[in-house]
Protein backbone atom coordinates (compact mmCIF):
# COMPACT_ATOMS: atom_id res chain seq x y z
CA UNK A 1 0.00 0.00 0.00
CA UNK A 2 3.04 2.43 0.89
CA UNK A 3 4.58 1.62 -3.03
CA UNK A 4 0.99 2.55 -4.20
CA UNK A 5 0.95 6.07 -2.43
CA UNK A 6 4.55 6.88 -3.35
CA UNK A 7 3.29 5.47 -7.16
CA UNK A 8 -0.24 7.17 -7.47
CA UNK A 9 1.37 10.40 -5.57
CA UNK A 10 4.23 10.52 -8.05
CA UNK A 11 1.88 9.86 -11.34
CA UNK A 12 -1.27 12.05 -9.87
CA UNK A 13 -1.32 14.16 -7.21
CA UNK A 14 2.64 15.51 -7.61
CA UNK A 15 2.44 15.50 -11.38
CA UNK A 16 5.88 16.59 -12.51
CA UNK A 17 4.82 18.26 -15.17
CA UNK A 18 1.18 19.50 -14.19
CA UNK A 19 1.45 20.09 -10.90
CA UNK A 20 4.94 20.99 -10.32
CA UNK A 21 5.43 22.25 -13.46
CA UNK A 22 8.92 20.74 -14.44
CA UNK A 23 10.03 20.13 -17.86
CA UNK A 24 7.90 21.95 -19.97
CA UNK A 25 10.63 22.13 -22.30
CA UNK A 26 9.75 19.19 -24.07
CA UNK A 27 6.07 19.05 -22.94
CA UNK A 28 5.98 21.47 -25.99
CA UNK A 29 8.37 20.18 -28.06
CA UNK A 30 7.30 16.85 -28.54
CA UNK A 31 3.62 16.83 -28.03
CA UNK A 32 2.66 17.33 -31.90
CA UNK A 33 1.50 13.72 -32.18
CA UNK A 34 0.58 11.07 -29.90
CA UNK A 35 2.79 8.13 -31.42
CA UNK A 36 5.83 10.42 -30.78
CA UNK A 37 4.98 11.98 -27.36
CA UNK A 38 4.91 7.99 -26.19
CA UNK A 39 7.80 6.87 -27.30
CA UNK A 40 9.11 10.26 -25.50
CA UNK A 41 7.73 9.16 -22.34
CA UNK A 42 8.73 5.96 -22.95
CA UNK A 43 12.41 7.51 -22.83
CA UNK A 44 12.05 9.55 -19.86
CA UNK A 45 10.50 6.85 -17.86
CA UNK A 46 13.38 4.77 -18.59
CA UNK A 47 16.02 7.40 -18.01
CA UNK A 48 13.94 8.33 -14.61
CA UNK A 49 13.58 4.65 -13.37
CA UNK A 50 17.34 4.15 -13.78
CA UNK A 51 18.37 7.23 -12.70
CA UNK A 52 16.18 6.59 -9.88
CA UNK A 53 18.14 3.79 -8.69
CA UNK A 54 21.86 4.60 -9.61
CA UNK A 55 21.84 8.51 -8.10
CA UNK A 56 20.14 6.34 -4.58
CA UNK A 57 22.88 3.92 -5.19
CA UNK A 58 25.73 6.85 -5.21
CA UNK A 59 23.89 9.01 -2.56
CA UNK A 60 23.61 5.98 -0.49
CA UNK A 61 27.31 4.09 -0.63
CA UNK A 62 29.61 7.13 -2.29
CA UNK A 63 28.53 10.50 -1.57
CA UNK A 64 26.92 10.06 2.35
CA UNK A 65 29.86 7.79 2.94
CA UNK A 66 32.58 10.16 2.51
CA UNK A 67 30.66 12.87 3.74
CA UNK A 68 30.46 14.68 0.08
CA UNK A 69 26.97 15.53 -0.49
CA UNK A 70 28.04 18.81 -2.22
CA UNK A 71 28.36 16.64 -5.58
CA UNK A 72 24.84 15.62 -5.56
CA UNK A 73 24.45 17.57 -8.06
CA UNK A 74 26.86 17.28 -10.12
CA UNK A 75 26.86 13.68 -9.70
CA UNK A 76 23.02 13.30 -10.49
CA UNK A 77 23.77 14.74 -13.81
CA UNK A 78 26.68 12.29 -14.70
CA UNK A 79 24.02 9.65 -14.04
CA UNK A 80 21.08 11.50 -15.99
CA UNK A 81 23.27 12.15 -19.20
CA UNK A 82 25.06 8.67 -19.35
CA UNK A 83 21.80 7.03 -19.44
CA UNK A 84 20.36 9.32 -22.04
CA UNK A 85 23.64 8.50 -23.89
CA UNK A 86 22.14 5.07 -23.86
CA UNK A 87 18.75 5.23 -24.48
CA UNK A 88 20.06 7.76 -27.71
CA UNK A 89 22.30 4.99 -28.92
CA UNK A 90 19.44 2.67 -27.90
CA UNK A 91 17.03 4.09 -29.73
CA UNK A 92 19.19 5.04 -32.75
CA UNK A 93 19.83 1.04 -33.42
CA UNK A 94 16.28 0.23 -32.79
CA UNK A 95 13.62 2.94 -34.04
CA UNK A 96 15.21 5.60 -36.47
CA UNK A 97 11.69 7.04 -37.00
CA UNK A 98 11.11 7.41 -33.82
CA UNK A 99 14.91 8.96 -33.08
CA UNK A 100 14.52 11.11 -35.63
CA UNK A 101 10.86 12.16 -34.76
CA UNK A 102 11.69 12.76 -31.54
CA UNK A 103 14.95 14.73 -32.53
CA UNK A 104 17.20 17.80 -30.45
CA UNK A 105 14.46 16.35 -27.35
CA UNK A 106 15.98 13.19 -27.21
CA UNK A 107 19.53 14.36 -26.21
CA UNK A 108 18.08 17.62 -24.34
CA UNK A 109 16.29 14.87 -21.91
CA UNK A 110 19.74 15.48 -20.30
CA UNK A 111 18.82 18.70 -19.10
CA UNK A 112 15.09 17.72 -18.66
CA UNK A 113 14.92 19.26 -14.67
CA UNK A 114 12.07 17.22 -14.37
CA UNK A 115 14.44 13.85 -14.20
CA UNK A 116 17.10 16.10 -11.84
CA UNK A 117 14.00 17.26 -9.64
CA UNK A 118 13.21 13.51 -9.06
CA UNK A 119 16.64 12.69 -8.04
CA UNK A 120 17.06 15.63 -5.66
CA UNK A 121 13.32 14.97 -4.06
CA UNK A 122 14.12 11.35 -3.90
CA UNK A 123 16.94 12.12 -1.55
CA UNK A 124 14.87 14.83 0.26
CA UNK A 125 11.95 12.49 1.14
CA UNK A 126 14.53 10.19 2.47
CA UNK A 127 12.68 6.76 0.30
CA UNK A 128 14.36 3.70 0.58
CA UNK A 129 15.82 1.87 -2.24
CA UNK A 130 12.93 0.27 -3.78
CA UNK A 131 10.56 3.44 -2.84
CA UNK A 132 12.95 5.31 -4.97
CA UNK A 133 12.73 3.44 -7.89
CA UNK A 134 8.77 3.22 -7.58
CA UNK A 135 8.73 6.74 -7.29
CA UNK A 136 11.14 6.93 -10.22
CA UNK A 137 8.76 4.94 -12.18
CA UNK A 138 5.78 6.87 -11.08
CA UNK A 139 7.49 10.40 -11.90
CA UNK A 140 8.21 8.98 -15.19
CA UNK A 141 4.53 7.87 -15.78
CA UNK A 142 3.24 10.76 -14.51
CA UNK A 143 5.35 12.74 -17.40
CA UNK A 144 4.37 10.38 -19.90
CA UNK A 145 0.37 10.48 -19.17
CA UNK A 146 0.79 14.41 -19.44
CA UNK A 147 2.31 14.40 -22.65
CA UNK A 148 0.62 11.99 -24.31
CA UNK A 149 -3.30 13.81 -22.98
CA UNK A 150 -1.60 16.87 -24.07
CA UNK A 151 -0.64 15.39 -27.67
CA UNK A 152 -4.09 14.05 -28.12
CA UNK A 153 -5.48 17.02 -27.57
CA UNK A 154 -2.94 18.90 -29.79
CA UNK A 155 -4.12 16.30 -32.95
CA UNK A 156 -7.87 16.46 -32.09
CA UNK A 157 -6.84 20.86 -32.58
CA UNK A 158 -5.90 20.50 -36.40
CA UNK A 159 -9.22 19.88 -36.82
CA UNK A 160 -10.56 22.68 -35.34
CA UNK A 161 -10.88 26.11 -36.30
CA UNK A 162 -8.10 27.89 -34.18
CA UNK A 163 -7.94 31.93 -34.79
CA UNK A 164 -4.07 32.54 -36.38
CA UNK A 165 -2.60 34.11 -33.65
CA UNK A 166 -3.02 31.52 -31.25
CA UNK A 167 -2.12 28.66 -33.53
CA UNK A 168 0.57 26.20 -32.57
CA UNK A 169 2.57 26.99 -29.20
CA UNK A 170 -0.52 30.09 -27.91
CA UNK A 171 -3.06 27.46 -27.98
CA UNK A 172 -0.89 24.28 -26.99
CA UNK A 173 0.12 26.35 -23.65
CA UNK A 174 -3.14 27.70 -23.05
CA UNK A 175 -4.45 23.73 -22.88
CA UNK A 176 -1.79 22.72 -20.71
CA UNK A 177 -2.56 25.01 -18.44
CA UNK A 178 -6.34 23.65 -18.29
CA UNK A 179 -4.89 20.32 -18.03
CA UNK A 180 -3.23 21.62 -15.33
CA UNK A 181 -6.06 23.00 -13.65
CA UNK A 182 -7.38 19.89 -13.70
CA UNK A 183 -5.03 17.97 -12.21
CA UNK A 184 -5.20 20.00 -9.56
CA UNK A 185 -8.29 18.07 -8.38
CA UNK A 186 -6.24 15.05 -7.09
CA UNK A 187 -4.40 17.32 -4.82
CA UNK A 188 -5.35 15.64 -1.37
CA UNK A 189 -5.76 11.95 -3.31
CA UNK A 190 -2.43 10.79 -1.10
CA UNK B 1 42.01 11.90 2.89
CA UNK B 2 41.25 15.42 2.50
CA UNK B 3 37.75 16.00 0.62
CA UNK B 4 39.13 17.86 -2.29
CA UNK B 5 40.95 14.44 -2.92
CA UNK B 6 38.23 11.91 -1.55
CA UNK B 7 35.90 14.15 -4.15
CA UNK B 8 38.43 13.81 -7.34
CA UNK B 9 38.68 10.09 -6.95
CA UNK B 10 35.01 9.50 -6.37
CA UNK B 11 33.77 11.56 -9.31
CA UNK B 12 36.53 10.47 -11.57
CA UNK B 13 35.55 6.76 -10.53
CA UNK B 14 32.15 7.66 -11.94
CA UNK B 15 32.86 9.08 -14.93
CA UNK B 16 34.97 6.51 -15.85
CA UNK B 17 32.85 3.45 -15.07
CA UNK B 18 29.75 5.52 -16.98
CA UNK B 19 32.46 5.81 -19.81
CA UNK B 20 33.58 2.29 -19.82
CA UNK B 21 29.67 1.41 -19.75
CA UNK B 22 28.83 3.86 -22.37
CA UNK B 23 31.41 2.93 -24.71
CA UNK B 24 30.30 -0.89 -24.55
CA UNK B 25 26.91 0.41 -25.51
CA UNK B 26 27.97 2.12 -28.32
CA UNK B 27 29.86 -0.73 -29.65
CA UNK B 28 26.67 -2.76 -29.23
CA UNK B 29 24.47 -0.53 -30.44
CA UNK B 30 26.51 0.87 -33.82
CA UNK B 31 24.69 2.09 -36.67
CA UNK B 32 25.94 2.13 -40.18
CA UNK B 33 25.15 4.86 -41.77
CA UNK B 34 24.62 5.35 -45.51
CA UNK B 35 27.96 7.07 -47.08
CA UNK B 36 25.77 8.27 -50.06
CA UNK B 37 22.95 9.68 -47.59
CA UNK B 38 26.00 11.94 -45.96
CA UNK B 39 27.61 13.15 -49.07
CA UNK B 40 23.83 14.05 -50.92
CA UNK B 41 23.42 16.01 -47.73
CA UNK B 42 26.44 18.13 -48.17
CA UNK B 43 26.01 18.75 -51.72
CA UNK B 44 22.09 20.46 -50.62
CA UNK B 45 21.58 23.94 -49.29
CA UNK B 46 21.38 22.81 -45.71
CA UNK B 47 18.71 24.94 -44.67
CA UNK B 48 15.41 22.79 -44.45
CA UNK B 49 13.08 24.73 -46.00
CA UNK B 50 10.87 22.02 -47.31
CA UNK B 51 10.21 23.19 -50.12
CA UNK B 52 11.13 19.94 -51.79
CA UNK B 53 8.19 18.12 -49.71
CA UNK B 54 10.16 16.66 -47.57
CA UNK B 55 10.53 17.26 -44.19
CA UNK B 56 14.08 19.45 -44.48
CA UNK B 57 17.59 18.59 -45.93
CA UNK B 58 18.32 15.47 -44.90
CA UNK B 59 14.94 13.74 -45.04
CA UNK B 60 15.15 14.93 -48.84
CA UNK B 61 18.86 13.28 -48.77
CA UNK B 62 17.64 9.78 -47.86
CA UNK B 63 14.84 10.49 -50.40
CA UNK B 64 17.14 10.61 -52.99
CA UNK B 65 19.15 7.63 -51.82
CA UNK B 66 16.10 5.67 -51.91
CA UNK B 67 14.93 6.58 -55.20
CA UNK B 68 11.84 8.05 -53.90
CA UNK B 69 13.03 11.96 -54.96
CA UNK B 70 13.92 13.39 -58.28
CA UNK B 71 17.76 14.35 -58.39
CA UNK B 72 15.97 17.53 -59.44
CA UNK B 73 13.67 18.41 -56.72
CA UNK B 74 15.51 20.71 -54.36
CA UNK B 75 13.65 23.77 -55.79
CA UNK B 76 16.18 26.53 -53.79
CA UNK B 77 19.81 24.80 -55.01
CA UNK B 78 18.37 24.94 -58.42
CA UNK B 79 20.48 23.64 -61.59
CA UNK B 80 23.78 23.51 -60.04
CA UNK B 81 22.38 21.43 -56.47
CA UNK B 82 20.44 19.00 -59.53
CA UNK B 83 24.46 18.44 -60.98
CA UNK B 84 26.32 17.96 -57.88
CA UNK B 85 23.34 15.56 -56.75
CA UNK B 86 22.46 13.74 -59.98
CA UNK B 87 26.66 13.49 -60.53
CA UNK B 88 26.51 11.93 -56.79
CA UNK B 89 23.84 9.59 -58.07
CA UNK B 90 25.48 8.74 -61.04
CA UNK B 91 22.11 9.84 -63.36
CA UNK B 92 21.61 11.85 -66.19
CA UNK B 93 21.56 15.45 -65.00
CA UNK B 94 17.92 16.81 -66.11
CA UNK B 95 18.04 21.14 -65.80
CA UNK B 96 14.23 21.77 -64.74
CA UNK B 97 13.38 25.03 -66.03
CA UNK B 98 13.62 27.85 -62.65
CA UNK B 99 10.81 29.38 -61.84
CA UNK B 100 10.44 32.62 -59.84
CA UNK B 101 7.28 33.99 -57.76
CA UNK B 102 4.74 36.13 -59.36
CA UNK B 103 2.48 38.72 -57.17
CA UNK B 104 -1.05 38.49 -58.71
CA UNK B 105 -2.38 42.16 -57.92
CA UNK B 106 -1.16 45.86 -59.03
CA UNK B 107 -3.79 47.80 -56.74
CA UNK B 108 -1.60 49.42 -54.29
CA UNK B 109 -2.46 52.26 -51.71
CA UNK B 110 -2.98 54.62 -55.41
CA UNK B 111 -5.13 52.48 -57.05
CA UNK B 112 -7.37 50.73 -54.52
CA UNK B 113 -8.73 53.17 -51.71
CA UNK B 114 -9.19 51.82 -48.11
CA UNK B 115 -12.72 51.37 -46.98
CA UNK B 116 -11.70 51.43 -43.00
CA UNK B 117 -8.24 51.56 -41.09
CA UNK B 118 -7.22 48.64 -39.46
CA UNK B 119 -5.62 49.09 -36.29
CA UNK B 120 -3.63 46.09 -35.08
CA UNK B 121 -0.72 43.67 -35.80
CA UNK B 122 0.37 44.25 -39.34
CA UNK B 123 0.27 40.79 -40.64
CA UNK B 124 -1.75 40.24 -43.61
CA UNK B 125 -3.04 37.01 -42.26
CA UNK B 126 -4.38 38.72 -38.84
CA UNK B 127 -5.80 41.64 -41.27
CA UNK B 128 -7.18 39.15 -43.52
CA UNK B 129 -9.26 37.46 -40.42
CA UNK B 130 -10.18 41.38 -39.42
CA UNK B 131 -13.36 41.51 -41.68
CA UNK B 132 -10.66 40.85 -44.45
CA UNK B 133 -8.56 43.54 -43.99
CA UNK B 134 -9.14 47.65 -44.68
CA UNK B 135 -8.26 47.67 -48.09
CA UNK B 136 -11.51 48.21 -50.87
CA UNK B 137 -10.82 45.33 -52.65
CA UNK B 138 -11.38 42.02 -50.74
CA UNK B 139 -9.27 39.86 -53.26
CA UNK B 140 -5.88 42.19 -53.64
CA UNK B 141 -3.29 42.24 -51.78
CA UNK B 142 -3.09 43.66 -48.14
CA UNK B 143 -0.04 45.28 -47.81
CA UNK B 144 1.24 44.39 -44.82
CA UNK B 145 4.64 42.62 -46.37
CA UNK B 146 4.00 39.45 -44.47
CA UNK B 147 5.18 37.65 -47.40
CA UNK B 148 8.38 39.88 -47.64
CA UNK B 149 8.96 39.05 -43.94
CA UNK B 150 8.60 34.88 -44.82
CA UNK B 151 10.97 35.48 -47.35
CA UNK B 152 14.41 33.79 -46.63
CA UNK B 153 16.44 35.16 -49.64
CA UNK B 154 15.88 38.67 -50.23
CA UNK B 155 13.87 37.97 -52.82
CA UNK B 156 11.00 40.58 -51.75
CA UNK B 157 10.66 43.82 -51.01
CA UNK B 158 7.57 46.28 -50.06
CA UNK B 159 7.39 49.50 -52.93
CA UNK B 160 5.97 53.10 -51.98
CA UNK B 161 2.68 51.96 -53.29
CA UNK B 162 2.44 49.00 -50.50
CA UNK B 163 2.57 46.26 -53.14
CA UNK B 164 5.02 43.52 -53.00
CA UNK B 165 7.82 43.60 -55.67
CA UNK B 166 9.92 40.31 -56.61
CA UNK B 167 13.75 40.13 -57.33
CA UNK B 168 13.62 37.30 -59.66
CA UNK B 169 17.32 37.10 -59.40
CA UNK B 170 17.28 36.31 -55.71
CA UNK B 171 13.85 34.09 -55.55
CA UNK B 172 14.33 30.40 -55.46
CA UNK B 173 10.80 29.35 -55.70
CA UNK B 174 10.87 28.14 -52.49
CA UNK B 175 7.02 28.95 -52.38
CA UNK B 176 7.17 30.19 -48.89
CA UNK B 177 5.40 33.94 -49.86
CA UNK B 178 2.95 31.85 -51.82
CA UNK B 179 1.42 29.76 -48.27
CA UNK B 180 1.93 32.46 -46.43
CA UNK B 181 -0.49 34.97 -48.33
CA UNK B 182 -4.25 34.45 -47.51
CA UNK B 183 -5.46 36.11 -50.63
CA UNK B 184 -3.30 33.30 -52.63
CA UNK B 185 -1.52 36.96 -54.59
CA UNK B 186 1.59 35.36 -54.84
CA UNK B 187 2.26 31.90 -57.99
CA UNK B 188 4.93 30.71 -59.03
CA UNK B 189 5.72 31.26 -62.52
CA UNK B 190 7.99 29.65 -65.39
CA UNK B 191 11.14 32.55 -65.20
CA UNK B 192 10.69 32.98 -68.91
CA UNK B 193 6.87 34.01 -68.87
CA UNK B 194 6.82 37.54 -69.30
CA UNK B 195 3.01 38.72 -69.64
CA UNK B 196 1.17 38.79 -66.54
CA UNK B 197 -2.78 39.11 -65.38
CA UNK B 198 -2.16 40.45 -62.19
CA UNK B 199 -5.52 40.61 -60.57
CA UNK B 200 -7.28 37.95 -57.93
CA UNK B 201 -10.66 39.75 -58.05
CA UNK B 202 -13.61 37.57 -58.67
CA UNK B 203 -15.74 40.41 -57.93
CA UNK B 204 -18.71 41.75 -60.56
CA UNK B 205 -17.17 44.63 -63.07
CA UNK B 206 -18.40 46.86 -61.40
CA UNK B 207 -17.75 46.58 -58.06
CA UNK B 208 -14.49 45.95 -59.34
CA UNK B 209 -14.25 49.28 -60.67
CA UNK B 210 -15.75 50.86 -57.45
CA UNK B 211 -12.45 49.63 -55.76
CA UNK B 212 -9.73 49.48 -57.97
CA UNK B 213 -8.66 51.21 -60.93
CA UNK B 214 -6.63 48.78 -62.31
CA UNK B 215 -8.32 45.38 -61.74
CA UNK B 216 -10.07 42.78 -64.04
CA UNK B 217 -13.14 43.90 -65.46
CA UNK B 218 -13.66 40.27 -67.17
CA UNK B 219 -13.94 42.19 -70.64
CA UNK B 220 -13.02 39.03 -72.54
CA UNK B 221 -10.76 41.74 -74.99
CA UNK B 222 -7.46 39.40 -74.05
CA UNK B 223 -9.46 36.23 -74.51
CA UNK B 224 -10.49 37.27 -78.25
CA UNK B 225 -6.87 38.82 -78.64
CA UNK B 226 -4.94 35.62 -77.86
CA UNK B 227 -3.88 34.42 -80.55
CA UNK B 228 -2.65 31.06 -78.46
CA UNK B 229 -5.89 30.57 -76.11
CA UNK B 230 -4.14 30.60 -73.24
CA UNK B 231 -6.40 33.53 -71.92
CA UNK B 232 -10.02 32.20 -70.96
CA UNK B 233 -12.45 34.34 -68.19
CA UNK B 234 -13.97 32.33 -65.52
CA UNK B 235 -15.90 33.27 -62.53
CA UNK B 236 -15.44 37.25 -63.61
CA UNK B 237 -11.59 36.99 -63.60
CA UNK B 238 -9.21 36.47 -67.15
CA UNK B 239 -6.66 33.90 -66.40
CA UNK B 240 -3.72 33.45 -68.06
CA UNK B 241 -2.40 29.65 -68.68
CA UNK B 242 1.57 29.87 -68.31
CA UNK B 243 1.96 26.79 -70.52
CA UNK B 244 0.29 28.24 -73.45
CA UNK B 245 1.05 31.80 -73.32
CA UNK B 246 4.24 32.23 -75.66
CA UNK B 247 5.31 36.19 -74.31
CA UNK B 248 3.41 37.75 -77.80
CA UNK B 249 1.90 41.13 -75.47
CA UNK B 250 -1.49 41.19 -77.74
CA UNK B 251 -3.28 40.97 -74.56
CA UNK B 252 -1.25 43.82 -72.73
CA UNK B 253 -2.30 46.14 -75.52
CA UNK B 254 -5.91 46.07 -75.69
CA UNK B 255 -6.68 46.03 -71.72
CA UNK B 256 -8.91 48.67 -71.22
CA UNK B 257 -7.77 48.60 -67.46
CA UNK B 258 -4.12 47.75 -67.51
CA UNK B 259 -4.50 44.88 -65.31
CA UNK B 260 -1.96 43.16 -67.69
CA UNK B 261 1.59 43.48 -66.92
CA UNK B 262 4.44 42.81 -69.10
CA UNK B 263 7.98 42.39 -68.30
CA UNK B 264 10.75 43.74 -70.02
CA UNK B 265 13.95 41.04 -71.08
CA UNK B 266 11.45 38.31 -71.49
CA UNK B 267 11.23 37.71 -75.17
CA UNK B 268 8.71 35.86 -77.24
CA UNK B 269 8.91 31.81 -76.57
CA UNK B 270 8.60 29.28 -79.36
CA UNK B 271 5.63 26.28 -78.23
CA UNK B 272 4.41 23.63 -79.45
CA UNK B 273 0.93 24.43 -79.91
CA UNK B 274 -0.76 21.97 -77.19
CA UNK B 275 -3.87 20.45 -79.51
Amino acid sequence: MEFFLIFLGAVLVNNFVLVQFLGLCPLMGVSKQVETSVGMGMAVTFVMTVAAAVSWLIEHYILVPFEIEFLQTVAFILVIASMVQLVEMFLNKMSPSLYRSLGIFLPLITTNCAIMGMALLMVQEQYTFIQSVIFGIGAGVGFTIALVLLAGLREELDYADVPVPLKGAGIAFIIAGLLSVAFTGFGGLV
Amino acid sequence: MSTTVISLISMGALGAVFAVGLAIASKKFHVEVDPLVESLEEALPGINCGACGFAGCRAFAEGLAQGKAAPDGCPVGGVETAKAVAEILGVEATAKQRRVAQVLCKGGEEQSASRAEFVGPQDCRIAHLTQSGSKGCIYGCIGCGTCVESCRFDAMAMNDNRLPVVYEDNCTACGACVRVCPRNINVLVDERQGVHIRCRSLAKAKQTRQVCSVGCIACRRCEKECPVDAITVTDNLARIDYDKCINCRRCVKVCPMGTIDEQEGKPVIKKQRAS
